[in-house]
């Protein structure tokens, strides 16, 4: 497979009257073509300003890349792009469904204006062409009366359709990437199935590779390829959605899949919730950014950052636990068994 | 939509015979009258007389109610001071002259205010931020007549750009034009600064960039558009304010309209002038906040729905 986006050491702060808010510290992945990875953490933990970096759509100021950084898309560096390239990525080869369909969309312009914009600035198509393919799109993303639709204002569509109107936003101009800021965060939980199967199914049709992000390690289940468990702007583990479900190796990992509710759990006990809050990101980090939460935290955990290991070639976990001298624990049951 | 008009309509005059009451018996419980200095030296008999001519004699809710019936006939009076000058023809005379200069005000001082907004926006906390700034302080805390009189000395005086006062030309409408649309530069510079600031942050213009739209259409499309809407809301105390600020405007610069002669009427007690005048201006402020609704509704579909519901 072939890397379409390759993520390296990527870093970014903030620059606040505080002081300077490391919010991701200096990650490393990548997305291969028609593949969809999962950013999972909780909130805080720099998700959205890793998403948002890949499009250089941080304010800056505050916002500042660290030196040292790299985004490649197809082999070239988008950290580097004039203002007039980034235009031409932006909607075209790359875009990005937030997070609230509720104030995503402009509330004074029509939809079908809204979708079609990208359509003439990218596609060259005049405008009643690009009205056309926005009444695709729209009946596409499962919009019914299209048609007429288009001629309706944000406020005159619910959530969920919201979420489907900025996915055809999104899907306009046919993408090679597509970005899910927590697309299904503020729906009901009934509309978020929906609109994860309809994102599924546009990915498979398309052809696009996506990038997930959310705090639920239940939503990327089905979703997935490879899961990335992002905590305090680090990545503390990365696999595949099979490496992360059954063999997961991050304490953090284990707490985040034991807070996902289990239907089929025989004893059905109170949903667990991990006690704490994560570091300061204004202050630096000594060791492990986990470590005042980790019920396995060890003395050399708060002294020294723990290094990554690779457990296969997919697999890789940043924790002591890993370490040949340290103690063998037992891992929690959470981890699906039915390999 | 019909029934909605019809609701607005009946409120409109609702509001205009409020006030057409409430300045009738606040004019009345001042003391004094129009006639007496006129009548002061007359005999008693003659005096009554003259009284009773102008319904004087008469008990003041009698007065009212004379007062409205006439009203209902579209008869607003004559002058007690200048007796033969129908308040109507004051009017008509005189109102083309005010309209222009507020017109003129109210149009320069909207447009100048909300451009110099947004460029303070777009360069926030750089010179032409704090110079827009400067500007909004000093129109919100220079009032008019000073600025008036600055101008009538810097312009006229010295360098002899334009008239001191008086009407006529095109340049006698320029210095109490401007001095009349200051104070709404600043408040629509201030209001549309922080409105174009406010947008900016929304999500929308981050969906709108991530698109990849040309600069212009993200500033034209979604800044601005959405950052007018709300100033819209601050014309209506913008029409008032030059309302109010014409009175004195036109007085220092001996400019013959409306306001003047409210002015005068004031000063002489001509009841029936003073109430006609101020009938009128009530009229007309209640029309162009009426005028301001509708715009709203035009720009923003969010209050189209809202009203359609509503019914
Ligand atoms: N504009 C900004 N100025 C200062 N700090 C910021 C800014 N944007 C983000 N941050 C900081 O960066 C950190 C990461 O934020 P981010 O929005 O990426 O979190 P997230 O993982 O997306 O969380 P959530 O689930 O709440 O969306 C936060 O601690 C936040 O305080
Ligand atoms: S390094 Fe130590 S503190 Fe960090 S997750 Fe592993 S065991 Fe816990
Ligand atoms: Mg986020």
């Amino acid at each position: 497979m072939d890397k379409i986006l390759d993520v390296k050491n990527l870093g970014v702060s903030f620059h606040t009257y505080a002081g300077e808010v490391k919010a991701v510290r200096g990650i490393n992945f990548y997305l291969n073509r028609g593949e969809a990875l999962a950013l999972v953490g909780e909130s805080g933990c720099g998700k959205t300003v890793t998403a948002k970096s890949l499009m250089c759509l941080n304010p800056m100021p505050p916002a500042e890349i660290k030196d040292g950084s790299s985004i490649e898309y197809n082999g070239q560096e988008v950290l580097e792009m004039s203002k007039d390239e980034l235009r031409a990525f932006r909607g075209a080869e790359i875009s990005m469904v937030f997070q609230d369909p509720m104030t995503s969309l402009n509330p004074t312009m029509k939809i079908g204006d809204q979708i079609a914009e990208s359509l003439t600035t990218h596609m060259k198509l005049n405008k009643k062409e690009a009205l056309d393919k926005a009444v695709q799109m729209l009946e596409r993303v499962g919009i019914p009366e299209a048609e007429e639709r288009i001629n309706s204002y944000p406020h005159e569509f619910s959530g969920g359709m919201r979420q489907r109107v900025m996915i055809a936003i999104a899907l306009a101009c046919n993408p090679r990437i597509l970005i899910a800021d927590e697309p299904t965060t503020a729906l009901d939980v009934t509309i978020q199935a929906q609109v994860l199967e309809l994102l599924k199914e546009l990915q498979n049709e398309m052809g696009t590779s996506i990038i997930l992000v959310t705090h639920d390690l239940g939503v990327v289940a089905n979703f997935a390829d490879r899961i990335h468990v992002m905590y305090a702007g680090k990545i503390v583990e990365k696999g595949t959605t099979r490496d992360i479900f059954y063999r997961g190796e991050h304490p953090y990992t284990w707490a985040l899949l034991s807070s996902v509710p289990d239907l089929y759990a025989e004893n059905r006990k109170k949903l667990y919730s991990l006690e704490g809050t994560p570091p300061d990101l204004l202050l630096p980090l000594e060791g492990c950014p986990f470590a005042s939460r980790c019920k396995y935290c060890m003395q050399i955990c708060r002294e020294k950052m723990p290094p990554k290991t690779d457990i296969n070639e997919s697999h890789s976990v940043s924790c002591w636990l890993k370490h040949p001298s340290a103690p063998k624990v037992e891992k929690p049951h959470i981890l699906r068994r039915d390999v | 939509m019909l029934k909605y008009t019809l609701k607005r309509l009946l409120y409109m005059v609702l509001t205009l015979f409020i006030v057409i009451t409430i300045t009738f018996f606040l004019i009345h419980a001042i003391p004094g009258d129009p006639l007496s200095s006129l009548a002061r030296n007359l005999p008693a008999q003659v005096k009554e007389n003259f009284y009773a001519k102008y319904g004087l004699n008469k008990s003041v809710p009698e007065q009212y109610v004379m007062f409205l019936k006439n009203l209902c006939h579209g008869d607003f009076g004559e002058s007690l001071k200048f007796p033969g000058r129908g308040v109507a023809d004051i009017i008509e005379k005189h109102a083309p002259i005010s309209a222009r200069l507020g017109l003129q005000a109210i149009t320069i001082g909207v447009i100048v205010g909300i451009v110099l907004g947004i460029v303070a926006a777009f360069k926030r906390n750089r010179w032409p931020d704090h110079l827009v700034m400067f500007i909004a302080i000093l129109g919100v805390c220079l009032p008019s007549f000073v600025l008036a009189a600055l101008l009538q000395y810097v312009l006229s005086v010295k360098f002899e750009l334009f008239p001191t006062a008086g009407w006529g030309t095109g340049k006698h409408t320029v210095l109490p034009t401007i001095a009349l649309c200051f104070g709404s530069v600043a408040t629509y510079a201030r209001y549309m600064r922080s409105s174009v600031l406010d947008v900016i942050n929304q999500d929308y213009i981050l969906t709108a960039k991530s698109k990849g739209i040309s600069n212009f259409n993200l500033i034209w499309k979604h800044v601005i558009r959405n950052a007018i809407i709300p100033a819209i809301t601050i014309l209506a105390p913008q029409i008032a304010g030059i309302f109010g600020g014409s009175f004195v405007i036109e007085s220092i610069f001996a400019i013959p309209g409306l306001g003047s002669n409210l002015v005068d009427a004031v000063n002489n007690r001509d009841y029936t002038v003073i109430m006609g005048l101020t009938i009128f201006y009530c009229a007309l402020y209640i029309v162009s906040l009426l005028m301001v609704d509708i715009l709203y509704g035009v720009v923003d579909p969010r209050v189209r729905v809202s009203e359609e519901v509503a019914e």
